[in-house]
């Protein structure tokens, strides 16, 4: 086990895991945005650097700073690392400016698209970034394709994170897209629009943080934020067959993987029970699905409060609010 | 006149092929390293002799080479790294075209000193016509016994080949090349791992510039003390320059490093002075990734001593008044040239050039190229230029790979020292209509002027 501490907070993982894992394990504020790194997908991280943060001493052995802001997703803690994520303006500011980047190019469709509610990089944005734009330019444009019958791309809202393609290449054989072009002109694509038909594609839609790809069999039928989100579970002899029912009354609306607290799939889900189990007799509902209260979605959800919780929450804020006095304190000492 | 090493035999009819070549003293340090030396001797030569990665960091070779991974048991690769396309620079296509057995006898040796038994030379994809050239001197070497298995009955076993990338800047970047060389997209990897550790599908990897690898035999051939002597300080040896511009006698030159600038920009054995007798505007001492600087500083630093052609000099004053020697492409403005026009063509390019993978850089050279286009075409406002400063900080340090910075470099240090030309352009739109408008009238500075 290494120590490492994170804005203040000391935490102990074993070796070999990143400073981002580190920051999830201690949870709440201090945990930096990802937009491309999925822990599932193998060499995913490091491209969007919205998770940027700053090693203020890299280890007990070599306490020097790191001289550039490091990405946390893919930069392995050592022991007696110090991190400063949110207490360290540089990051703040860094972090608004690839805010700032990612919707340069992103057209502010939310009203229409139908990730809204659900999307990282609105969540992302409305943390971070700034009222309004200092863009003046026209953005870059692409048509909407589709790569296979069952999903749409909406390249002008891609991030470019890579994640559908670690998913095609990870998740499946004969992996038939990726990224053609260079640069702001970049794009997912099957090429020759061949079509996406293996068995796992659907979870290329999961893993998506924006709204470049979405299901067919779901676009504009709903807004995210008046459905019921049901946990339930089916014998799939192809995949774990624990899925996500979005329901109104009793139609099955969609159906996605399960998704943690950081919008990550743990056991991803065959197109069989992505699309063609939509009745609810099907499957055998486990109960209603816990969203994040800060999620909009989670608006008229009622849900019993979890006092463990809570108090683990109040504890690590209240160390948090310590660590921050102690530093300022230390700061100005010097 | 200074000491030549690596162009001393260019005149030397027919120097391009191997029995020429072998008549002027070469392959003499392969003879030399693998008969009477041991690798490591050969790592400990061209560490004593200073030399510093001719590709653009000036990252010193002999430490590099000695960060390889030598307790893994994986095989060693060395990889020549001839993507050379920084706007400006031209050095390694002159080396390679009209002396390339000079990069294989270096190729060779490194790869001894390396212990790689395989050794790549990763070519521009638009330098075509050298391919030919290149495999022909690879042949010719093949035949006398210098490649190929048992090389002069030492044991030493060593196969070289030339690839040929397909036309991406990115692809200079030493992970983007391993990748590309892997026949992947040439994204630039992250780092750490770096490539003498994990390079090249997977193994340790060692990737220098085609002038540093050049170099190499020289250093073995006097002694690394010998070559130490070259130079001045820390910037040891000769080096390559490719000057262009406006200047009358542009080409590429062989200098030794400590040459004064002023002698290297007037003298008529290097560039012969601006041309057509006007004057000094602006000059970008490394190829276009570098701070450019004014005529005042580029001749003498902040503190009013008289530059040299060295690594230090140049850098002397950090980035507020200094630059790089970088790649070695020497660019001259005179006082016609249009610093704005001159940036929007850089910005284009990086624009054109970026991966798109990490998204400052993805983005903010696009957008850093939209803002100067429309400054330069007389369409900017005031505070377009606090927004590309700005945009230039948010991306600097901040990508995979130092695309983004050499992006950024050109953008801060252009506003820095000419921010008055950015402000003429948004005042004057009406007289930067015109794409040659100073060369109608000279841009003067309104500083000093007496307001009626």
């Amino acid at each position: 086990m290494i120590k490492v501490t994170i804005d203040g907070i000391n935490t102990e993982v074993p070796e070999g895991t990143t400073i981002l894992q580190a920051a999830r394990q201690i949870g709440g504020e201090i945990v930096p945005p990802a937009m491309c790194y999925y822990s599932t997908l193998k060499n995913s991280g490091g491209k969007c650097r919205a998770c940027l943060v700053r090693v203020a001493a890299g280890s007990a052995k070599d306490p020097r700073p790191m001289p550039k802001l490091v990405p946390s997703c893919i930069t392995m803690a050592q022991d007696g690392m110090v991190v400063e994520n949110i207490t360290n303006p540089q990051v703040l500011e860094t972090r608004k400016g690839v805010v700032e980047f990612l919707l340069l190019n992103h057209p502010l469709d939310c009203p229409i698209c139908d990730q809204a509610g659900e999307c990282d990089l609105q969540n992302f944005a409305y943390e971070h970034g700034m009222a309004k734009t200092r863009y003046e330019e026209e953005r870059r444009t692409f048509d909407p394709i589709d790569i296979g019958d069952k999903i749409k791309l909406h390249m002008n809202r891609c991030i470019l994170c890579y994640r559908c393609t670690y998913v095609a290449d990870q998740l499946t054989d004969n992996r038939v897209h990726g990224v053609i072009n260079r640069g702001d002109h970049a794009e997912i694509s099957t090429y020759i629009e061949k079509a996406v038909d293996n068995e796992f594609s659907g979870n290329m839609i999961d893993v998506c943080p924006v709204g470049a790809l979405t299901d067919k069999t779901f676009r504009f039928k709903q807004r995210v934020w008046f459905t019921k989100p049901l946990d339930a579970h089916r014998d799939c002899p192809k995949c774990s067959g624990k899925v996500v029912l979005w329901t109104k009354g009793n139609d099955v609306l969609r159906v996605t993987a399960r998704k943690d607290q950081y919008g990550e799939v743990k056991e991803f889900i065959c197109n069989e029970c992505r699309y063609d189990h939509k009745d609810m007799s099907h499957w055998t509902v486990e109960g209603p699905r816990h969203i994040d209260r800060g999620s909009v979605i989670s608006q008229n959800h009622y849900e019993k409060v979890d006092l463990v919780k809570l108090k683990k929450d109040v504890e690590r804020q209240l160390k948090f609010q310590e660590g921050k006095r102690l530093e300022q304190t230390n700061n100005s000492a010097e | 006149m200074g000491r030549k090493l690596l162009l001393k035999d260019i005149n030397v009819p027919g120097i391009k092929s191997f029995e020429v070549y072998r008549k002027q003293g070469g392959y003499a340090s392969v003879e030399k390293a693998l008969k009477t030396m041991s690798p490591d001797a050969v790592v400990e030569e061209v560490k004593k002799s200073g030399l510093r990665g001719r590709g653009g960091a000036g990252f010193p070779t002999g430490m590099k080479w000695s960060f390889i991974d030598k307790k893994s048991e994986k095989p060693r690769y060395l990889i020549c790294n001839a993507d050379e396309s920084e706007p400006g620079t031209f050095k390694d296509r002159f080396l390679m075209e009209y002396i390339p057995h000079a990069l294989i006898e270096g190729m060779i040796v490194s790869s001894f000193a390396l212990g790689a038994k395989t050794s790549y030379i990763y070519m521009r994809g638009e330098f075509r016509w050298i391919f030919p050239i290149l495999e022909k001197a690879i042949e010719e070497a093949r035949a006398a016994g210098f490649l190929g298995k048992n090389i002069l009955g030492s044991g030493y076993d060593l196969e070289l080949y030339v690839h040929s990338g397909a036309g991406a800047y990115i692809c200079g970047e030493e992970t983007a090349q391993i990748e590309s060389l892997e026949g992947k997209r040439g994204n630039p990897r992250n780092k750490p791992p770096f490539p003498a550790i994990v390079g090249l599908y997977g193994c340790p990897t060692v990737v220098n510039n085609v002038e540093s690898i050049a170099a190499v035999p020289h250093i073995l051939n006097m002694g690394g003390d010998e070559y130490a002597k070259i130079g001045i300080g820390k910037s040891t040896g000769t080096k390559l320059i490719s000057a262009s511009g406006h200047i009358n006698k542009p080409g590429v030159y062989e200098i030794e490093l400590g040459l004064p600038v002023e002698e290297f920009l007037n003298s008529d054995e290097y560039c012969g002075g601006v041309w057509k007798g006007r004057k000094l505007k602006a000059v970008i001492p490394g190829g276009s990734s570098v701070p450019i600087l004014p005529a005042d500083l580029f001749l003498k630093n902040a503190k009013g001593e008289a530059r040299l052609m060295s690594y230090e000099s140049l850098a002397d004053g950090g980035f507020a008044s200094g630059s790089m020697l970088g790649s070695g492409g020497f660019i001259v403005m005179d006082e016609t040239a249009c610093i704005v026009r001159n940036l929007w063509t850089f910005a284009r390019f990086y624009h054109h050039e970026s991966c798109g993978q990490c998204s400052p850089c993805r983005e903010g050279t696009g957008w850093m190229e939209k803002v100067l286009h429309r400054i330069e075409h007389g369409h900017g406002h005031m505070h377009d230029i606090d927004l590309l400063v700005d945009v230039a900080k948010k991306i600097e340090g901040n990508t995979i790979c130092p695309l983004g910075d050499a992006a950024a470099w050109p953008v801060a240090s252009a506003i820095r020292h000419f921010r008055e030309e950015f402000e003429y352009h948004i005042k004057y739109p009406e007289k930067v209509m015109n794409p040659k408008h100073f060369e109608i009238e000279p841009f003067r500075s309104e500083k000093n002027l007496v307001m009626a």
